[in-house]
C-alpha cells in the first residue's frame, strides 16, 4: 500500500437465510449435477459459466462483469468445523468466529477495537439494518446503526434550539456511565451518548452527496447506497455492515421463484456501489465481503433445499486478485458429508487474510489462532 | 392508597399486560393484587376483551390489499380489557414464528393469531398440537413440501429446537440430528387442503388437511421411543421431556421476570434464577403442562415481584405502553399504519419476525438506531397536551397547591408514569433542571409546559427502557 492512501475500509454483506451454493455458482458441467437438481438444475446453455467447471447462475450477470474484469474473489467449499444446521447457532459461529464454544463478542468488534483502540470514533463502524448484527457486537465498542439515514438524530422532536441544545445536555449528562450500575446499563450508557454523538455527524452525509448512480429501491440496495454516501462523506469510517430482509435466502420451497430475485437485486447493488465508488475514484479503498450462514442439502427436496453445510462467498474491490479460490467440494455420492457439500476452506482463513492483509490487523489475535491465508488481497 | 402496592401494581400491569393509566393502578390496588391476577388469568369470564364491531371496520382482516391484520393486534393490545391474553398472544408469536413476508395471506395470519388467543394459555401439548395444524405455520416452515420417502425437514427441526425443547440444557445436546428425521416423518401428510391463497384471491384462509395417504406409517424412533409415531405422538414425548419444562419456564421468565440469555445460548448458559424456575419446572409437570398454572405460581413468586426494572422494554411494549399511558387511541380513527410503523423502526414488527428464531431481547432491542427512535418516539407522544393521559398528570400535579417544589414535579412525574426510579444523581439533574425554570405555579399557562418537559426528559432516561 502506498503512503498517501486513505485506511482500508471493509464493507460486509450478510445474506441471512443461507443461500444455495451449489445453484450460485454451479458445478454445471459434472454429471451428478442435474441428478441431484432435477427441478432447479440450470443446463449449461443457461449459465454464465467461468471455464469448463463451474458457472454463476444467471441472475448473478452484474457479479459476474465485475468477475470478468477481475474484481471477484470466488471462496469455493467455505465452511466450518462440525456443521450445525441451524440459521441462528450458524450465524452466530460466522459472527464470533467460535465454532466450538458460544461466543459473545464479534469478530468485527475486536477489529473495531484495534481500528480504534481509545473510541476516538464513534463512527468507525455503521451499521444499517434493523438491529446489530453479533458480528459488531463487544463491550465498550460503539457502532452506528442506522434504519434510515435521513432521518437519524436525538431528541429530535424538542422545539426551539436553545432547549434542544439544553435537553441534549442533559441527556448527556444522565447518560453518563455511573459506577457499578452493571453491564446492561453500561451499554445503554454508551449507546446513548456515542447514538448523540455520531447522529450529529451522520445527518450530513445525505447531503454531501452526489452520484450518477441509481440503486435499486429495497431496503437492500437502499442500505448500500447508504454506505456509498457515508464512506464518501469521509467519516473515517472503517467497517460497513448491512445485510438482506433476514431469511429472505430461506427457500426450502420454491426456489426458482424467489432465488434468481433475490440474487438479482443483490448483484445489482454490489456492483452499483462498486461503480459508485469508481466514479467518486475510492475503488481501491473498500472491499467487500458477502456471505451467507451455511449451504444447502446437495439434494433437493422437489421445489426447495433444506439446510446443509459447505458454501460459497465472495471478497470484491479493486484490490482484490479476483479468480477461484478453495475447491469446488465433489459432488460424488461416496464425497459428500450427509448429503451436504463437504467444506474444503475454514471461513476464518478469509478472515483471517482480509483481517491482516487488508486491514492490517492481528488475526490471530482477533480469530484466537492462527489460519492459513489466501493470496486475494493485491 | 399505599404506594407500595401502587407500585406493586404497576409493575404487574407493565409486564402482564401494556401498562396502565395512575387511575386504573390505584382502582386495581383498592382491588387487590391477587384478585387482578386471577382477572388476568381468567380472560374468559369478560369474553369481549372490547368491542370488535368498531375496530373490525378499520382493520378488514378479510381484505388482502389493504394493511389490517397486524394492526388490528396491536390495536386490540392497547384497548382489551383482557391485557394478559394479548400478551401471551405476543408471547407465543414471538416463539412460534411466523412471517407475513413469506406467507402473505392475512386471513391465514388472522386465524393462527387467534389459536394463540384460544390456547395461549391453556395445556403447552394441546398448543402444540394446533400449532403443527395450523395451516399458516404447516405453510410458513413447509411441512405440507414434507412428504412419505421424501421429508423436508424445516417443521420437524423448529418444533424441537425453537418451539419445545431448544437444541440443548445444561451443556448436553436435547435431540439428535435423527430425532429431527424421524419427528419429520411423524408429521408427513399434515399438509393444507387448499393452498395458501395468494394474491388477487387471498381473501380466505388455508385451511388444514390430513393426508393419510402421504403419512409415513413406518416405525420411528424419536427420543428413545420406538413405535409407529404421528406427529401427536411425538408432541406427548417431547411434552414429557424435562428439556420441555426447562424451555417453557425460561422463556416465561425471560418475557415476565428478567432478560435472560438468548434463546441460542440456553444449552451452555444456565438459567439467572435455577430456584425460580425449578419453581416453575415443577408446575409445568404438576398441573400437567398448563400455562395459566405456571403464570400464577410466577406472578405471586418473590423473584417476580422483585424483578421492576429487570427487563428492557420491547418496541411493542414501548409503543403499545406509551399509547395506553397518553390515552390515544382508544377508538379507531384513521392513520393507525403509522403507529405500526413506530414498532418496526424500533425492531419489532408484528408477524414479521426477524427469522423463525423470533426477536432477540432485552438490550439486544437496543442500538444507536433504535434508542433514538425509541426515545424520539416516547417524547412526542408524552408531551402532547391534548391527550387525556397527560391532561390527567398535569390535572393531578396542579391539584396539589398553587405552588410545587421541584421535587414535587419530578418525584410526581415519575410517580404517574408508573413509579419509576431515578438514581438520585440523575434525580437532582432534574430537579436542577426544573429550579432554573424559576416557580412551579400550577395555575400559570406555563406550567403545562414544564410538566411535559419533565415528562420528555424522564422518557428519554436510561431508566425509562426498563420495564
Amino acid at each position: 500500500m502506498t503512503s498517501n492512501k486513505k485506511d482500508p475500509v471493509l464493507v460486509v454483506l450478510q445474506m441471512s437465510g443461507a443461500y444455495d451454493a451449489m445453484n450460485t455458482i454451479i458445478p454445471y458441467s459434472d454429471p451428478n449435477y442435474m441428478g441431484y437438481r432435477q427441478e432447479l438444475g440450470l443446463t449449461p446453455d443457461q449459465v454464465l459459466a467461468i471455464d469448463d467447471k463451474v458457472a454463476f447462475h444467471p441472475a448473478m450477470g452484474p457479479m459476474k462483469d465485475l468477475y470478468d474484469q477481475g474484481k471477484v474473489a470466488v471462496i469455493q467449499g467455505i465452511g466450518y468445523p462440525n456443521p450445525i444446521r441451524s440459521h441462528f447457532r450458524s450465524m452466530d459461529i460466522w459472527h464470533t468466529a467460535e465454532p466450538e464454544k458460544m461466543g459473545t463478542e464479534g469478530w468485527l468488534g475486536k477489529a473495531i477495537r484495534d481500528l480504534d483502540p481509545t473510541s476516538e470514533n464513534v463512527l468507525t463502524a455503521v451499521n444499517f439494518g434493523r438491529g446489530l448484527p453479533r458480528a459488531l457486537a463487544l463491550p465498550g465498542v460503539s457502532v452506528a446503526s442506522v434504519g434510515d439515514l435521513e432521518t437519524y438524530g436525538v431528541l429530535t422532536g424538542i422545539d426551539g434550539e436553545d432547549q434542544r441544545m439544553e435537553a441534549l445536555d442533559i441527556f448527556a449528562r444522565m447518560y453518563s456511565p455511573l459506577i457499578g450500575s452493571g453491564p446492561a446499563n453500561d451499554y445503554l450508557s454508551q449507546t446513548g451518548l456515542d447514538a448523540l454523538k455520531g447522529a450529529d455527524i451522520l445527518s450530513t452525509a445525505p447531503e454531501k452527496y452526489h452520484s450518477t448512480i441509481e440503486y435499486g429501491g429495497g431496503p437492500f440496495p437502499q442500505w448500500v447506497k447508504n454506505i456509498a454516501q457515508v464512506h464518501l462523506a469521509n467519516f473515517g469510517t472503517r467497517v460497513l455492515y448491512t445485510g438482506l430482509n433476514p431469511g429472505a435466502f430461506d427457500t426450502h420451497a420454491n426456489q426458482n421463484i424467489a432465488f434468481p430475485r433475490l440474487w438479482s437485486e443483490v448483484s445489482n447493488a454490489v456492483s452499483d456501489l462498486y461503480h459508485d465508488l469508481k466514479e467518486h475514484n475510492q475503488g481501491e479503498e473498500v472491499i467487500m465481503l458477502l456471505f451467507t450462514e451455511f449451504g444447502r442439502r446437495v439434494q433437493e427436496n422437489g421445489s426447495g433445499t433444506d439446510h446443509g453445510s459447505g458454501s460459497v462467498a465472495f471478497v470484491i474491490g479493486d484490490a482484490i486478485k479476483g479468480g477461484l479460490y478453495g475447491e469446488y467440494p465433489s459432488l460424488e455420492p461416496a464425497k459428500l458429508d450427509e448429503g451436504d457439500l463437504r467444506w474444503n476452506n475454514d471461513f476464518r482463513s478469509t478472515y483471517a487474510t482480509i483481517l491482516d492483509k487488508w486491514l492490517g490487523l492481528d488475526d490471530h489475535a482477533i480469530l484466537n489462532g492462527a489460519y492459513e491465508q489466501f493470496d486475494f488481497i493485491k | 392508597m399505599d404506594n407500595h402496592d401502587i407500585g406493586l401494581m404497576a409493575h404487574l400491569m407493565r409486564r402482564a399486560g401494556f401498562s396502565a393509566q395512575y387511575h386504573e393502578l390505584e382502582a386495581r390496588a383498592a382491588k387487590g393484587y391477587e384478585a387482578t391476577v386471577e382477572e388476568l388469568l381468567y380472560p374468559e369470564e369478560n369474553p369481549h376483551g372490547m368491542d370488535l364491531d368498531l375496530a373490525e371496520r378499520y382493520f378488514v382482516e378479510w381484505s388482502h390489499h389493504a394493511r389490517g391484520v397486524p394492526e388490528y393486534f396491536a390495536f386490540r393490545m392497547i384497548n382489551s380489557r383482557c391485557q394478559l391474553e394479548e400478551k401471551m398472544l405476543l408471547f407465543w408469536h414471538g416463539i412460534m414464528c411466523t412471517a407475513d413476508s413469506k406467507v402473505q395471506s392475512y386471513p391465514s395470519s388472522y386465524q393462527e393469531l387467534e389459536m394463540f388467543r384460544q390456547y395461549g394459555m391453556g395445556s403447552f401439548r394441546d398448543l402444540l398440537v394446533e400449532v403443527s395444524r395450523n395451516p399458516t405455520m404447516v405453510y410458513y416452515l413447509d411441512n405440507c413440501l414434507s412428504h412419505k420417502g421424501a421429508i423436508n425437514e424445516n417443521y420437524g427441526r423448529e418444533l424441537l429446537e425453537l418451539f419445545s425443547l431448544g437444541v440443548g440444557m445444561d451443556g448436553k445436546f436435547n435431540y439428535t440430528e435423527d430425532d429431527v428425521k424421524e419427528a419429520s416423518r411423524a408429521f408427513t401428510g399434515w399438509t393444507l387442503a387448499n393452498n395458501v391463497p395468494g394474491q388477487p384471491y387471498g381473501r380466505y384462509a388455508a385451511k388444514f388437511l390430513f393426508n393419510p395417504d402421504d403419512h409415513d406409517e413406518g416405525e420411528k424412533t424419536f427420543l428413545g421411543e420406538k413405535g409407529n409415531f404421528n406427529g401427536d405422538d411425538v408432541i406427548d414425548i417431547i411434552c414429557k421431556q424435562p428439556a420441555a419444562a426447562r424451555f417453557l419456564s425460561r422463556h416465561l421468565y425471560s418475557y415476565f421476570v428478567a432478560d435472560e440469555a438468548q434463546v441460542p445460548a440456553w444449552m451452555d448458559t444456565p438459567p439467572r434464577d435455577p430456584e425460580t424456575i425449578k419453581m416453575l419446572e415443577d408446575e409445568y409437570f404438576r398441573s400437567g403442562y398448563n400455562v395459566r398454572a405456571m403464570l400464577r405460581v410466577l406472578f405471586h413468586s418473590d423473584a417476580f415481584k422483585n424483578a421492576r426494572f429487570a427487563k428492557v422494554k420491547s418496541p411493542v411494549e414501548t409503543v403499545m405502553g406509551t399509547l395506553r399511558l397518553v390515552g390515544d387511541w382508544t377508538a379507531p380513527k384513521p392513520g393507525f399504519e403509522f403507529i405500526f410503523d413506530e414498532m418496526k423502526y424500533m425492531g419489532q414488527e408484528i408477524l414479521n419476525p426477524p427469522s423463525v428464531e423470533g426477536w432477540h431481547t432485552g438490550r439486544e432491542w437496543i442500538d444507536g438506531g433504535t434508542l433514538v427512535h425509541r426515545i424520539n418516539f416516547t417524547a412526542e407522544f408524552i408531551s402532547d397536551t391534548m391527550q387525556p393521559g397527560i391532561k390527567e398528570i398535569i390535572e393531578r400535579l396542579a391539584s396539589k397547591s398553587p405552588v410545587i417544589s421541584s421535587e414535587e414535579l419530578v418525584d410526581g412525574c415519575l410517580r404517574m408514569l408508573g413509579h419509576y426510579e431515578l438514581p438520585e444523581q440523575t434525580r437532582q439533574m432534574m430537579i436542577n433542571h426544573a429550579n432554573n425554570a424559576g416557580e412551579l405555579r400550577t395555575d400559570s399557562d406555563g406550567f403545562a409546559t414544564q410538566v411535559t418537559e419533565m415528562l420528555q426528559l424522564i422518557a428519554a432516561t436510561k431508566e425509562y427502557l426498563y420495564a
